[in-house]
């Protein structure tokens, strides 16, 4: 038997991003004792990277606003495979979130009346992003954090998680270690809120850090729980390109929000020659009046450039591949005309962000961008009131979760989703912790993975974990990013095999001492059967919606916009289910017509 | 190929050696860039906490050449490149191993600070606050949590005085919420006396390395030391000063 440490909680939070603090003090609202693991330390997670704001129709500036524009636009941004009661509760409870991180000490940028300032942004028909400059997820996890823990809760800092623990159908536990000594533990808990975040580390240019390999999903779909659009990821349209240690870090939309223009390689504004017919009413058609939109929202349509991101990601994608790239192959992304006393007070980590970093100074010249991998749409399956997931017991919220966004997410809706849904996933973990007992911890579970974990530090010579991953990386990159077809989805699939089969190969030096090679090599396993399920999902999905475009299925198609892709792990392979998608009631559909 | 060699601290508390690396540079190339080539190519072990390569998270202080920097943040290309790149972990708290030091001391003590208490606690209204009044307390909020003004503050570095100092970063707090516009709570008494601000000698040291340029020592320490000052020596410019 291994020596492990063992805690219990009511409640076990798994990940202190946005969604799981949020959680937390939901959890502890409901009278719970509430343990929250972290891979980081706290404060570090993700969320903290956010820049442009959070996204809620609270109508500071623009009076027509209110949830149901922001419900149809969310609708119509994710191409309506979202599941719209997720939707409306996420519309309608938006405002009230934000209001209340205020009362919990978040202090937003101001408008002239002294309420919240709102910003433009991609996809939104109004003016609706709460930010505070280009900083807004620190403002969130720092005041979500202070909130916590003065309301006391234990936090496992430096803790991964690698395996969900069951007993009779429902989850009971956790099992993982800790980063720091290397000290097994298992979590005992009467509830579990998953709230791990995305996996974009899978792809080479990504602008997610190296906690995003996909435990999260992974864990859930190991322990029976369905996954859901996991074709579905976002590529932003504008990640750095140059310098190379640089490339993939995200350019907040905030830029284009605030007047920055997109040109190719020949100094062409070539977003007008992108816009779909479907936005073609909202969208200005020449530059004159899209300059003016952004001092006078009111009367004038939004420049092309704040189209939905797969739209103009794939615009980018489109004038490189047609040789009209800018210097690095990528587009120039310009807002010097906006004078620089108004750039640093608006975009101010930008600007610091490229000076320091790119050796650009954005006041005078342009950036270069070009698409990176940012968010997973897709994720573990959860109900809309609930975020309960097929597997009783746990519950999934923020990033990790699927069914708000449908085939794309509109900027600012996920700072706003880990607040809503990190809320009621709390509460209703909360609510399950109360009416159960605890289960029972079965040992096998324990030792299986035990065995999986150590096997890497059982000495010899074996393969590298980072040789594995990065040759995932190229492979994704390659064949599973923007421009998808069942050809190159079949070779990603074929190479995640191979490596799959040298995953039990790995062998990596030192202890299990905060040791970066044994972690990559747990993580190396992850982040394999997330690309799995995504590419079987992408392959099963035959036409092109929102992220997902396929160069041989270039049209929607009418059964596909009615189903969600299904996941789950059935005798020991991927098992893909096609499921209708809600029907909206037509109360809420008159709202879509608009 | 140009190369750059790296010498970085290998070890924990109580046993560890400098060990050298020779890393291939790159166009703009950071510090934290050269790590990652070390942990992927050379030696996977190899400790050192990091997350959003953009100095916006404040993991991955360090002292680069003895200088307490972001190493994400720090550029290989302004530094000397005839001599070996040092690259030690911070100094102020334990070294776990490598560069990774244990900054838990930092979340006890923030566990002590009274949070914000508004006046209408309970209601739902949307606050009112100007621009102009926010404008300080969003410098202080701007705060990554990276402690290297906690490494560099001779008091916590060089005395090792935890025990009656909470630190720069904890002032930056402190002013976060003595200086918010809707607060009511009254923090002087905890600030005087257990978080120490009377240990602050003003030697700006903490403001320096700031990353993210807070004025640490002119906005926030020093009218917190007058706001302390007055309540505990000037009681009736108190009564005039806070209504
Ligand atoms: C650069 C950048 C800018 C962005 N800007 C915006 C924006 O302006 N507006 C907007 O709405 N959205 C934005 N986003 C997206 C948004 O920030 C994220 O989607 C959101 O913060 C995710 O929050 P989360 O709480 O779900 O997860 P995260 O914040 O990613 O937190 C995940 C947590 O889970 C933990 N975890 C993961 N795996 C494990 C494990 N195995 N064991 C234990 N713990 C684990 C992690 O340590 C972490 O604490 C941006 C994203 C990036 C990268
Ligand atoms: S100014 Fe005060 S807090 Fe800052 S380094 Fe000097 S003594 Fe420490
Ligand atoms: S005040 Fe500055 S130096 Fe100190 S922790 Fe915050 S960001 Fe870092
Ligand atoms: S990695 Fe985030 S500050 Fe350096």
């Amino acid at each position: 038997m291994s020596n492990y440490e063992t805690f219990e909680y009511d409640v076990l939070v798994i990940g202190a991003g946005g969604a799981g603090l949020r959680a937390v003090i939901g959890a502890i609202e409901k009278g719970c004792k509430v343990g929250v693991v972290t891979k980081s330390l706290l404060g570090k997670a993700h969320t903290v990277m956010a820049e442009g704001g959070a996204a809620a129709a609270l109508a500071n500036y623009d009076t027509e606003d209110g949830w149901k524009v922001h419900f149809r636009d969310t609708m119509r941004g994710g191409k309506f495979l979202n599941n719209w009661r997720t939707v409306e509760i996420f519309a309608k409870e938006a405002p009230e979130r934000i209001l209340e991180l205020e009362r919990y000490g978040a202090v937003f940028d101001r408008t002239p009346e002294g309420l919240i300032s709102q910003r433009a942004f991609g996809g939104h028909k109004y003016r609706r992003l709460a930010h505070v400059g280009d900083r807004t997820g620190l403002e969130l996890i720092r005041t979500l954090q202070d909130k916590a823990v003065s309301l006391g809760f234990d936090c496992h800092m430096e803790t991964t998680l690698t395996r969900l623990l069951t007993q009779g159908g429902r989850v009971v536990g956790a099992f993982g270690y800790r980063r720091v000594d290397g000290q097994l533990v298992v979590f005992k808990a009467k509830a579990i809120v998953l709230a791990t975040g995305g996996f974009g580390r899978m792809y080479k240019f990504t602008s997610n850090s190296w906690e995003s390999t996909g435990d999260g999903v992974v864990m859930a779909y190991d322990a029976g729980a369905e996954l859901q659009d996991m074709e579905m990821v976002q590529f932003h349209p504008t990640g750095m390109i140059w310098p190379p240690g640089m490339r993939g870090i995200l350019v907040t939309e905030g830029v284009r929000g605030d007047g920055g223009v997109l040109k190719n390689g020949k100094g062409e504004r070539f977003m007008f020659n992108h816009v779909p017919e479907f936005f073609r009413a909202e969208t200005a058609d020449n530059p004159d009046e899209a300059a003016r939109w952004v001092d006078d929202k009111r009367n004038n349509r939004r420049p092309p450039e704040l189209l939905p991101r797969d739209v103009v990601a794939r615009a980018i994608y489109k004038e490189v591949q047609e040789g009209r790239g800018s210097e690095h192959g990528g587009a120039y992304l310009d807002i010097s005309h906006k004078g620089a006393d108004y750039i640093r007070k608006k975009l101010p980590s930008m600007y610091d962000q490229f000076l320091h970093l790119g050796d650009v100074d954005i006041t005078k010249e342009p950036m270069e961008v070009y698409p990176t991998i940012h968010y997973a749409m897709g994720g573990v399956a959860a109900e809309p009131d609930t975020c309960a997931t097929s597997l009783p017991g746990l519950y999934a919220a923020g990033e990790v979760a699927a069914g708000l966004h449908g085939a794309n997410r509109l900027g600012g809706n996920s700072l706003t989703d880990i607040l809503v849904f990190g809320r009621r996933a709390g509460e209703a973990a909360g609510d399950y912790a109360n009416a159960n007992s605890h289960g029972s911890v079965v040992n096998e579970q324990i030792e299986e993975e035990l065995d999986v974990l150590m096997r890497p530090l059982s000495g010899g010579d074996g393969v590298s974990p980072y040789e594995i991953q990065t040759e995932l990386q190229e492979t994704m990159q390659k064949c599973a990013m923007i421009a998808r077809t069942e050809e190159s989805l079949n070779e990603a699939l074929q190479t995640v095999r191979e490596l799959q089969s040298k995953l039990d190969d790995i062998r990596v030096p030192g202890d299990t001492r905060f040791n970066p090679g044994w972690n990559a090599a747990r993580d190396a396993r992850f982040m394999l059967t997330s690309s799995e399920v995504l590419i079987r999902s992408a392959l099963e999905r035959k036409e092109s919606r929102g992220g997902h475009w396929r160069l041989d299925f270039p049209n929607e198609d009418p059964y596909w916009a009615k189903h969600n892709i299904i996941a789950k792990f059935e005798n020991g392979s991927v098992k893909l289910e096609p499921r209708p998608v809600p029907t909206i009631p037509p109360e809420l559909e008159e709202i879509l017509k608009d | 190929m140009s190369t750059v060699t790296l010498r970085v601290f290998r070890g924990d508390s109580t046993s560890s050696e400098f060990r050298d690396y020779k890393v291939e540079t790159a166009p703009g190339m950071v510090v934290l860039d050269a790590i990652h080539s070390i942990q992927k190519n050379q030696d996977p072990s190899l400790a050192c906490r990091w997350n959003c390569k953009a100095a916006k998270c404040g993991s991955c202080s360090g002292e680069v050449n003895g200088k307490p920097k972001l190493l994400c943040k720090a550029r290989i290309d302004e530094l000397p490149q005839d001599q070996p790149i040092v690259v030690t972990p911070i100094k102020t708290f334990p070294v776990i191993k490598d560069l990774v030091t244990d900054v838990s001391w930092n979340y006890e003590v923030a566990k002590q600070i009274e949070p914000l208490r508004l006046a209408d606690e309970g209601s739902t209204e949307p606050l009112r606050m100007q621009q102009i009044d926010v404008d300080r307390i969003q410098e202080f909020r701007k705060c990554i949590e990276c402690f290297l003004c906690q490494d560099v503050c001779h008091v916590l570095r060089d005395g090792q005085r935890k025990d009656i100092f909470f630190g720069p970063r904890h002032m930056v707090r402190f002013a976060s919420l003595e200086m918010h516009p809707l607060d009511t709570a009254d923090r002087r008494p905890f600030l005087k006396e257990h978080a120490g601000i009377g240990t602050c000698n003003i030697t700006k040291c903490c403001t320096e390395v700031c990353p993210e340029h807070i004025h640490i020592t002119d906005n926030a320490i020093i009218p917190l030391k007058e706001r302390v000052a007055d309540l505990f020596f000037d009681p009736i410019a108190k009564l005039f000063r806070r209504r």
